[in-house]
């Protein structure tokens, strides 16, 4: 199981330090982390996904609530949210054939790509997971090259996530 | 307003916080500290070593509820109380380190001295901070003690910088705090405290788990208000000994790996568990799937990462235990639960807490015996870690709790001895005895010079059994009586592998504690017999100022009973071969 957990942080130095060393500590699995500034310059926020069952999330956002730099945790239960990732993958396009399939692959995922050269292309792509997925899954016989995820980012929807 | 330096408004904010005693060891990245306290009030006590400073600092805050403090400068002086704030950790004691660092400039590179001191302790301290302004320091001590003292408590590690010692700003300290991200809370919720009364009230076989939650709240009063009343018999942990009056018909003792049999047998036995400051440690629970499974479990804790950490709790109730119990209190029941309860004596019958009582032969149990019979349980009583502790905690019978002080969490020998030191400077008034083990007491034994300089009157009484006992005795019970390197008497002289002690054969014991307190100007008895423990315990409470008593005991006496490691609580050894 995978659960999106978003903590509001000082942003101060060390504080993401403590964040990943908790995990470390107490054998809690990372998928992905995403940190930012927010609208309000002296609060992060991180954005981590967390893989377990339910009594390991619970106690990864008891954890997470007991450090001190620790603002707000927000397990999105019972919320409605909306989770984005942007990934950046080169692609082989060694003949005509492949990279027209990719270009036509790109719109069909409503992808971009953002960089042409001889031999690859640069596709940008943005959604939850299963979207990045399948297009991976689509471009794979090309060839990947390489590929960058921005990590997971989630809002909840309206109200429910402010910190008062 | 005032002009001062880092340092003075160190020793300044200090002051403020009304501290009483600060222990430690200077170093050069402290200097400036050291200086300001040059003629300042500050009580500091120069140790031999910076873990005794750290168990000092944990010692004086057990045994009287105030923090504890402690100066160490950088690099070597903060990692050597690496184990001092981890051992405040595990058992949620209130503590403040204050830590030299190299100058904000050369941070990063490698600098004499230089330690990643915040890195290190992060994991083992409840927050720590790294002061790189001046200006930040007086509300970053005043966060510090706020936080060290408040919610479940814990160790605080402010580390500071060199320059930042030096440079000077206005000092104001900060009369108040806020930390917007911490904010513990104090109240139950009503709803929970109410489930948890309906669930006692109609529970047959309810028991009481109190741990040092109680004791940080001063609840004990409400714990024996609520156990009389609905007649619940209450189990205690190593932390919350004292917590209940041990006399009393309802009082368990302890719970877990070396708890009574009376206290395993009800717990597995409960329709209810009430855990109270209590945080289901292995050494609590045995193998924890078996732990108490007839039982619906209510645990009430300050910190909510304790509820459902190892055991699924049914009815969490979040918040200050006095508070809590207070209005729980009020809407239990009173009942009788005659069967419950002559359920509960005839198991304190069946296997009271025994050992050979009727030979000659010098058992450490009845040494402790004597310690609480002639101090009537009013002694602060230390331990280090090992066999000694384990009999202090079964045979100690200590009148209140903060009397009985032992590392439970990390288990950390060389602890006892310099808590000890650390309890006498908070309660010059009390009788404070370090009952060690031969083996741990060497591990921060170089204290003694504290408290002979010190005029600290702390009485040390080594359980003297030539062994690392609790290594020894796990060696006898489970690895095949192989004694590997667990022999403190063995020399290169010795059969490499031996398997059959015997002090008349053996080499010669060293350190001779006799001599080596003589060399401090202090009392020193070897006691080898039964007869002369009680005359030699006399002694030593008559006499003033520090002394030793070396307790040649039995060298084999196993602790029972026992759970073994990984056992259920049900699967108890009540004696060896039975
Ligand atoms: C710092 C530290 N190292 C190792 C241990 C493991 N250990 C637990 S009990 C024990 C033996 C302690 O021997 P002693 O102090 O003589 O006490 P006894 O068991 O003989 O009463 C050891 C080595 C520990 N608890 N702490
Ligand atoms: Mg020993």
């Amino acid at each position: 199981m995978r659960h999106p957990v978003s903590v509001l942080v000082e942003n101060k130095s060390g504080v993401l330090a403590r964040i990943s060393a908790l995990f470390a500590a107490r054998g809690f699995n990372i998928a992905s982390l995403c940190v930012s500034e927010t609208e309000d310059a002296a609060i992060s926020r991180m954005t981590i996904v967390v893989k377990g069952n339910e009594a390991i999330l619970e106690q990864v956002t008891k954890q997470l609530n007991k450090l001190v730099d620790v603002i707000k945790v927000n397990d999105f239960k019972d919320i409605g949210y909306i989770e984005k990732e942007l990934a950046l993958i080169k692609i082989n396009t060694v003949n005509k054939i492949s990279r027209d399939e990719i270009i036509r692959l790109t719109g069909v995922f409503r992808a971009k790509i953002i960089d042409v050269s001889p031999d690859s292309v640069i596709v940008e792509i943005s959604g939850d997971e299963n979207k990045l997925n399948a297009f991976m899954k689509a471009v794979l016989p090309y060839g990947l090259k390489e590929t960058c995820k921005t990590g997971v980012s989630v809002l909840c929807r309206g109200n429910s996530g402010k910190v008062k | 307003m005032e002009k001062k330096t880092g340092a003075q408004i160190l020793v300044e904010s200090l002051l403020k916080e009304n501290v009483e005693v600060v222990f430690g060891l200077p170093g050069g990245q402290a200097l400036p500290i050291f200086d300001a306290m040059h003629g300042s009030k500050l009580n500091f006590i120069l140790t031999r070593h910076e873990q005794a400073a750290s168990h000092m600092a944990d010692g004086y805050a057990r045994s009287t509820g105030k923090p504890g403090v402690c100066i160490v400068t950088s690099g070597p002086g903060a990692t050597n109380i690496v184990t001092g704030l981890a051992t405040a950790y595990m058992d949620s004691v209130p503590m403040i380190a204050i830590s030299g660092q190299v100058a904000t400039s050369v941070i990063g590179q490698d600098a004499f001295q230089e330690a990643d001191t915040i890195g290190i302790t992060r994991p083992i301290t409840k927050h720590n901070f790294l002061v790189k302004d001046v200006k930040d320091l007086a509300k970053t001590i005043k966060e510090a003690f706020y936080i060290a003292t408040t919610g479940r408590p814990g160790p605080v590690l402010v580390d500071v910088p060199f320059d930042v010692q030096r440079s000077v700003c206005e000092f104001a300290y900060p009369e108040k705090v806020e930390i917007r991200s911490y904010k513990p809370n104090y109240n139950g919720h009503i709803g929970q405290i109410k489930k948890a009364a309906e669930v006692i009230n109609k529970s047959e076989r309810p028991v009481l788990y109190v741990g040092t939650g109680v004791v940080v709240s001063n609840a004990e009063d409400e714990i024996l208000e609520l156990s009389k009343k609905a007649n619940i018999p209450v189990t205690n942990t190593l932390l919350a000994i004292g917590a209940y009056p041990c006399n009393t018909n309802l009082s368990l003792g302890m719970l877990g790996m070396h708890g009574t049999y009376c206290a395993n047998k009800a717990v597995q036995s409960a329709d209810v568990v009430i855990a109270v400051g209590a945080r289901f440690d292995d050494r609590c629970t045995g193998k924890v799937c078996d732990f108490a499974r007839k039982a619906k479990i209510i645990h009430v804790d300050i910190d909510p990462a304790a509820i459902s950490k190892i055991v699924d709790v049914d009815i969490p109730v979040v918040g200050d235990a006095k508070t809590i119990l207070k209005e729980m209190v009020c809407l239990v029941d009173r009942k009788e639960r005659k069967n419950w309860i002559k359920t509960v004596d005839a198991w304190k019958e069946e296997h009271p807490l025994s050992y050979e009582r009727n030979d000659d032969n010098l058992h450490p149990q009845y040494v402790i015996e004597k310690i609480s019979e002639l101090t009537k349980g009013e002694a602060i009583i230390t331990t280090e870690v090992g066999q000694h502790q384990m009999w202090s905690a079964q045979y100690y019978k200590a009148k209140r709790s903060r009397l009985f002080l032992s590392s439970g969490g990390l288990g950390t020998m060389g602890f006892g001895y310099p808590a000890a030191i650390g309890a006498k400077f908070g309660n010059p008034n009390k009788e404070v005895i370090a009952v060690a083990g031969d083996g741990s007491f060497q591990m921060n034994m170089q204290e003694m010079a504290v408290a002979v300089l010190n005029s600290v009157d702390v009485k040390v009484v080594i359980l003297n059994n030539q062994y690392l006992g609790n290594v020894r005795q796990w060696q006898e019970m489970f690895y095949g009586k192989r004694y590997s390197h667990s022999c403190l008497a063995k020399r290169k002289e010795c059969p490499k592998w031996c398997n059959t002690p015997n002090r008349d054969a053996c080499p010669v014991y060293v350190p001779d504690f006799v001599k080596w307190a003589e060399s401090y100007g202090v009392l020193g008895i070897r006691v080898t017999e039964k007869k002369d423990v009680e005359p030699a315990l006399k002694k030593m409470f008559e006499t003033k100022g520090s002394a030793v008593i070396d307790m040649w005991v039995e060298i084999e006496e196993n602790i029972f009973p026992m759970v073994p490691a990984g056992a259920s609580l049900d699967d108890m050894i009540t004696r060896m071969n039975g």
